[in-house]
């Protein structure tokens, strides 16, 4: 058992557990903005796949990180459309809606991508990292947490943004009148539908640029069907933070570091096939899920479409 | 509510209207439309994003055509497909009828076909056929309902969201398949893990002459079975009450915590029949990694059906052929399957979106769609 505690196998557990943690914590994230506003957005898993192919068409064609980022982060938000125009402006169902966001997305950015690469998976170059100065030199943790891409801690800092705008602004308090109760946020003359809207574009611009950063930094590849169930992981992130971003994170990091394990289980010279270890996050979840079931843990206008002067 | 319209028309605005005179063919039609409208539409606009990608729609949808209904082989293969699609359906209908959204039908069919591909090959032999298929087959059912039992009870305690719950189960189970599959019931004989197989004389018996398999008979009994139950029978109409309206179903002092148990049992169990009734019909083996993931097809195609379960058997067929012909229009006109699920996408945006028009007419008071939510 001391090989599970070399150097080697640590910095592949910690570097592996935030590299697998931030696409789902970019997805978390977005998902925890459109469930505070009443808007449970099951679709995420279709929006990071398209964000997932349009990054890495991008970077593939420009050599361009940034840019692939960026293209991934607006093909979420296109793929969020649906559910702005269909679930917040006409109110039709959105599991129904998010279903077939989700399917819709997986069959196109499959179609796409065999008719741009046909049954070629062509790899792109390793994603620039940024060493933290000073940081980045302490044995161990140096590696594992501070030299990553600069997405890596940009991720992070957006959990302590959104802290403070949940917290401390009107953005925030609009967000959460929009879940906890509609009506009142429009007798304040604030636009419930808009301010859904927003979420719900946030959310795909998120979730998009998870899928990006999973694509061309996570995996250098594109594969149809990538994502395997990262954005429904990122939905229940959302539902245990409980609103909360920083529970978010946390999460993030432990559903990562499930899934860096296979990996670093190899480096220690232990064979475990991949699917046992494709069990852990999941297994934890229904855990979790189970112990915490008491709580509500959802805002009460969650799923339900807001209609003025209704009821 | 929708699926009253397709069994009792709506009289009542006929006969405030007076006009009509037979209000019964007259909402058939109407129905008949509703399913065809979002179908055609998104044959329309998937054909024109084809035309956008460089492909002939036309002559893609003529071959999907061919290949998957009017050739011989083609139909038997679409036929003999329904049998899996058309349980997962009834499996589906249950469920959803109930207003509970069980989303890991993945899961459960996959692991019910484990259980089934184990089973059958290590019993057959000690005992007859009929009964090693029909402990088979059961087996499959329990593994099923087994699997669908945490989500269950979490919902009928705690109120826990069993969308994620039977989605996190879903993934947990088809992962926990390919363990099996890999760790305890490889064949040795194989290079590709997969189950021992069982022979062909030894699955489901065929239909007169044909490659179809009887499964497809006790798909079509479980279909208009759940058809019967959930509207003529007090078990159905305690489910329909459930999810029409959970307050009012406690009103009404029925027990709503075991009713949901209840309901799930029975859907994931048809469900897991599906996956027993492919491995011993079809494949007599499950391959690790194998995973038909049904469930984002049949989901729709129970939406569509409006919960009935006459026109689910006619959507499955439709399905069955697309899906078969897809796969020959693969490798012959270059076009991947995943096509289809860019259909399947498209007819349920469309669907909801005339499910909306139509419910802006004041006559339509609820929807399926209005009803699950």
């Amino acid at each position: 058992m001391s090989a599970l505690f070399t150097h080697s196998f640590l910095i592949a557990l910690i570097a592996g557990a935030v590299t697998a943690g931030v696409p789902l914590l970019l997805a978390g994230l977005g998902e925890q903005i459109s469930e505070k506003a009443g808007v449970l957005n099951i679709g995420i898993e279709g929006m990071m796949l398209l964000g997932a192919y349009a990054g890495f068409v991008a970077t593939y064609a420009t050599g361009s990180f940034g840019l692939g980022f960026l293209s991934g982060g607006i093909g979420g938000a296109l793929a969020a459309l649906p559910v702005l125009v269909l679930c917040i402006r006409l109110g039709l169902n959105q599991i129904v809606i998010g279903i077939a966001v989700t399917v819709g997305m997986q069959g196109l950015t499959a179609l796409l991508h065999y008719f741009e690469f046909s049954r070629e998976y062509p790899r792109l170059p390793a994603a620039p990292v940024w060493v933290l100065p000073g940081l980045g030199q302490i044995p161990v943790l140096g590696k594992a947490l501070f030299s990553h891409n600069a997405l890596v801690y940009a991720s992070v800092a957006l959990v302590g943004l959104l802290i403070w705008v949940f917290r401390e602004t009107n953005i925030g308090l609009d967000l959460e009148a929009a879940g906890q109760k509609p009506a009142a946020l429009d007798a304040a003359g604030v636009d419930v539908l808009r301010t859904r809207g927003a979420a719900v574009l946030a959310t795909g611009f998120l979730s998009g640029l998870g899928g990006a950063y999973l694509s061309i930094v996570g995996a250098g590849i594109f594969v149809p069907f990538m994502t395997g169930g990262a954005g429904y992981i990122g939905i229940v992130l959302a539902m245990l933070a409980r609103g909360r971003p920083i529970w978010v994170l946390l999460g993030a990091m432990l559903f990562g570091m499930s899934l860096a394990l296979t990996t670093a289980l190899q480096l220690a010279g232990i064979d475990v096939p991949t699917d046992v270890v494709q069990m852990l996050p999941f297994v934890v979840v229904m855990v979790v899920l189970a112990a915490v079931a008491r709580h509500s843990m959802l805002p009460p206008a969650l799923g339900l479409p807001y209609a003025r002067g209704e009821r | 509510m929708t699926r009253e319209e397709l069994t009792e028309p709506d009289a009542g605005s006929a006969v405030s209207s007076g006009a009509v005179h037979r209000p019964a063919l007259r909402a058939l039609l109407a129905a008949v439309l509703r399913v065809l409208a979002p179908i055609a539409l998104a044959l329309i606009v998937g054909g024109l994003a084809l035309e956008l990608l460089g492909k002939d729609p036309l002559a893609y949808y003529g071959f999907v055509l061919e290949r998957g209904l009017l050739r011989f082989g083609g139909l038997e293969e679409t036929v003999t497909r329904m049998a899996p699609l058309l349980l997962i359906a009834s499996g589906l209908i249950v469920a959803f009828r109930a207003g509970l959204w069980n989303l890991g039908s993945d899961g459960q069919f996959l692991l019910a076909a484990v259980t089934a591909a184990a089973l059958a090959p290590a019993l057959s032999g000690a005992l007859p056929r009929a009964l090693v298929l029909l402990i088979a087959l059961l087996a499959g059912a329990l593994v099923g309902a087994l699997w669908s039992l945490l989500p269950a009870l979490l919902k009928a305690r705690f109120g826990l969201n069993e969308i994620i719950t039977t989605l996190m189960m879903s993934f947990l189970g088809v992962s926990l398949s390919n363990v099996l599959i890999k760790l305890v019931l490889r064949d040795p004989s194989t290079t590709v893990p997969q189950t021992q197989s069982l022979p062909v004389e030894e699955r489901l018996p065929r239909l007169f002459h044909t490659t179809v398999h009887s499964g497809l008979l006790i798909a079509l009994v479980a279909v208009i079975g759940v058809h019967f139950v959930m509207t003529r029978t007090a078990f159905g109409l305690r489910l329909q009450v459930l999810g029409a309206n959970r307050d009012a179903a406690v009103h009404a002092g029925l027990e709503v915590g075991r009713l949901i148990v209840a309901a799930f049992t029975v859907s994931a169990a048809l469900i897991g029949l599906g996956g027993a009734v492919e491995v011993l019909g079809v494949w007599g083996t499950v391959r690790a990694d194998w995973n038909p993931a049904y469930g984002s097809l049949v989901v729709p195609l129970v939406f569509l059906a409006r919960l009935n379960g006459y026109a689910v058997i006619a959507l499955t067929l439709f399905f069955s052929a697309l899906m078969t012909g897809g796969e020959s229009a693969a490798r012959r006109v270059g076009v991947p399957q995943h096509y289809v699920l860019v259909l399947v996408a498209l007819v349920l945006l469309f669907l909801a979106l005339i499910e909306y028009l139509d419910r802006r007419r004041p006559a339509r008071a609820q929807t399926v769609m209005g009803s699950l939510a």
